[in-house]
């Protein structure tokens, strides 16, 4: 059952925007981003044969999954690796939770899986008297500070160092106003390095999973899933079904455009493919499916699934560089946040194909081209006949609908707008009139392009 | 239906008609063979290793030496460093002990000229954990194994059998405050490349 979230994607904007230099800051930083992305890319003339090559190849995989799936675990189990299949997010969370207590520990270190994020393992898991620690330092700040990530590459990039130095202080005994990113690195390596070395369970993510070896590739630079994995007797590792490539060769593609697009970066400092268990050790790899079936149905929404989970969608988006991450409420925020969220839940995420401008910047840097600008369109059709618009807006649209219908209409209201604007600014310009909020209203023409018409050249 | 039935057989119902699987081959036409070696240390130097031009071995003992002074463990794959290292206790470990190696000297045979990433596979680790727990981490590579980009470090390395195989990219690194970069995330402080000029 779905229920409304008490704040929408505007509401949680505003109050994002209540402290402008923060959102100026968090605005800049993002930006900088961006451009670290260009200047990567446009060091490689074939980066538009690469996007082409990534889009095709995701193309081909969605069309055939069902096989790519089932040669994936057929070669996983080969290798010895256990795999499970989960429905959905409940099922997947009972999975890792039972195979926690099958080796009875009660606790867990995990590195980045947006996955685990999208199901609320952690949450879970503390229910059941399972204690986690996420081990990517991001995720670890915003762990300790109670929050989800506010993006998916850089979970704590709405937070100024000072605040994390103040986490720093309460939960790892630095010293009262330490804020340099050196010496808070330094502790969390020390913090995290004692977790690593004393938990018998690991969970990482799963960026590639190869169907044609059974192998599948984790991404880091922290190189926190490899220390996790390999100091654990366990290695759980949760992918979602699109995660599929077909074959190895293919990883030179991905991994071409995946660190590029996000950071800039030529590729992250660990690309590290897991195959087998090491000897004694277990491995697991559990396959969610969580709505992405249901997401493959959809004709005008299905390419959605051939993300990469890059985040230059994010750093690019004029919305999500002002609003923040969280005024998205979902897991995966931003432009890609706000395609693939409907699909889990379409009332509930009725605001965020709204976040937009439609500028379709965000489609321009997608690494595996998916037209990220035209699918926030198409859902804003899909919400509106659905009836999960909030009910000013249906009100609205229904008046615009009736003043467009007919020329007699529309002439009186429009001269009516600019009577208004010019001897009653105050009527619109006003608190309950949102646009106010951060802008102006443009100056009204004296008249309109019919009136102009008519007195220039409808003489002859 | 298990939950495995329940999903293929929705995946099945729902995926789009066959699309063809494209090649990857026009892609490697892009790759500069031209002074691979200056590419992969101008590259290297940039993600914050630190390279250097070798003739044999004997070099890398100096270098180590001068760098990581006496008292320290050391560990290593190339049983030529056995005066300087421990090339044998260490693997029978159990990976948690390794946690106090100084500076883990491992030879890859695969080096991409375009990231600075360098190939390395599970025998060639010792242990698996070990170039990612060590302090500091030494690679040598031979400058014929040096290849252009990542399309054919694939090509080169093709399926191998090994149960577990990295691409190793400088010292470990975080820029998760900020944006300020940091080295030394979780693994290593720092990465030394040996490119080794001998046949």
């Amino acid at each position: 059952m779905s229920t409304m979230p008490t704040k929408d994607h505007a509401e949680l904007a505003g109050q994002f925007n209540a402290d402008e230099n923060r959102v100026d800051w968090h605005d800049e930083t993002l930006w900088w981003i961006r451009q670290k992305r260009d200047k990567a890319v446009n060091q490689l003339p074939e980066w538009e044969l690469l996007r082409e090559t990534a889009s095709k190849i995701k193309e081909h995989v969605l069309s055939n999954l069902g096989n790519y799936l089932e040669a994936f675990e057929a070669n996983a189990l080969a290798n010895g690796v256990t795999v499970h299949w989960a429905a959905d997010a409940k099922e997947h969370n009972e999975i890792v939770h039972q195979i926690i207590k099958n080796h009875g520990v009660n606790r867990m270190v995990k590195s980045k899986s947006m996955l685990t994020e999208e199901c609320h393992l952690n949450e879970y898991l503390a229910e059941n008297g399972i204690e986690v620690i996420d081990s990517d330092l991001g995720e670890r700040i915003v762990q300790l500070a109670k929050e989800p990530p506010s993006h998916i590459v850089l979970p704590c990039i709405h937070k100024k160092k000072e605040e994390i130095g103040d986490l720093f202080h309460e939960h790892l005994g630095t010293p009262a106003g330490v804020s340099d990113p050196q010496i808070l690195t330094e502790t969390a390596r020390q913090h995290l390095r004692e977790v690593f070395l004393t938990r018998k369970i690991a969970l990482t993510g799963v960026n590639f999973a190869v169907a044609e070896t059974g192998e599948f590739v984790v991404c880091t630079n922290e190189g926190n899933a490899d220390m996790g994995a390999h100091l654990s007797e366990v290695h759980i590792a949760s992918m979602g079904i699109e995660k599929i490539i077909p074959k190895r060769e293919h990883l030179g593609v991905f991994l071409r455009l995946l660190t590029r697009s996000a950071t800039g970066q030529p590729i992250t400092t660990y690309s590290s493919h897991y195959k087998r268990p090491r000897s004694g050790q277990q491995m697991h790899i559990v396959i969610v499916d969580n709505g992405r079936s249901v997401q493959l149905g959809r004709k005008d929404f299905r390419n959605s699934l051939k993300c990469i989970r890059c985040g230059a969608c994010m750093n690019t988006c004029p919305v999500y560089r002002r609003s923040g991450g969280h005024s998205y409420h979902n897991a995966i925020s931003g432009p890609i946040g706000s395609i693939l969220a409907p699909n889990l839940d379409m009332e509930k995420y009725a605001d965020l194909p709204f976040a937009s401008t439609l500028c379709g910047s965000c489609s321009n840097v997608c690494p595996v081209k998916i037209d990220i600008h035209d699918q926030l369109y198409k859902w804003r059709q899909v919400i509106v006949k659905a009836g999960y618009t909030t009910k000013a807006k249906t009100a609205s649209m229904k008046m615009m609908q009736w003043t467009l219908s007919s020329p007699g209409i529309y002439h009186v209201a429009g001269k009516a707008g600019r009577m208004v604007m010019k001897y009653a600014p105050f009527a619109v310009n006003n608190a309950l009139n949102p646009w106010y909020k951060q802008r102006d209203m443009p100056k009204p023409p004296a008249e309109s392009f019919d009136e102009w018409y008519k007195k220039n050249r409808g003489k002859k | 239906m298990s939950s495995r039935g329940k999903i293929l057989s929705a995946v099945r119902a729902n995926q789009p008609e066959l699309r063809a699987l494209p090649d990857v081959e026009p892609l490697k036409a892009y790759s500069s063979q031209e002074n691979l070696l200056g590419q992969l240390t101008t590259v290297a130097t940039n993600i914050g290793a630190k390279v250097y031009e070798i003739k044999n071995l004997d070099e890398v003992k100096t270098v180590i030496q001068n760098n990581f002074g006496s008292g320290k463990r050391l560990v290593s794959t190339l049983s030529e460093l056995g005066d300087i290292a421990d090339t044998n206790e260490y693997l029978s470990d159990l990976p948690v002990q390794l946690a106090d190696v100084e500076l883990a000297i491992l030879q890859s045979g695969l080096a991409v000229a375009e990231n600075g990433a360098i190939w390395i596979t599970e025998d060639q680790m010792g242990q698996r954990v070990l170039p990612f727990i060590t302090q500091h981490l030494a690679i040598v590579v031979k400058t014929k194994n040096i290849v252009a980009t990542m399309h054919d470090a694939y090509g080169s390395i093709g399926i191998t059998t090994q149960g577990f195989g990295a691409f190793i990219a400088g010292p470990s690194k975080t820029a998760d405050i900020e944006q300020s970069l940091v080295i030394g995330a979780h693994g290593p402080r720092s990465m030394s490349l040996f490119l080794l000029s001998e046949d």
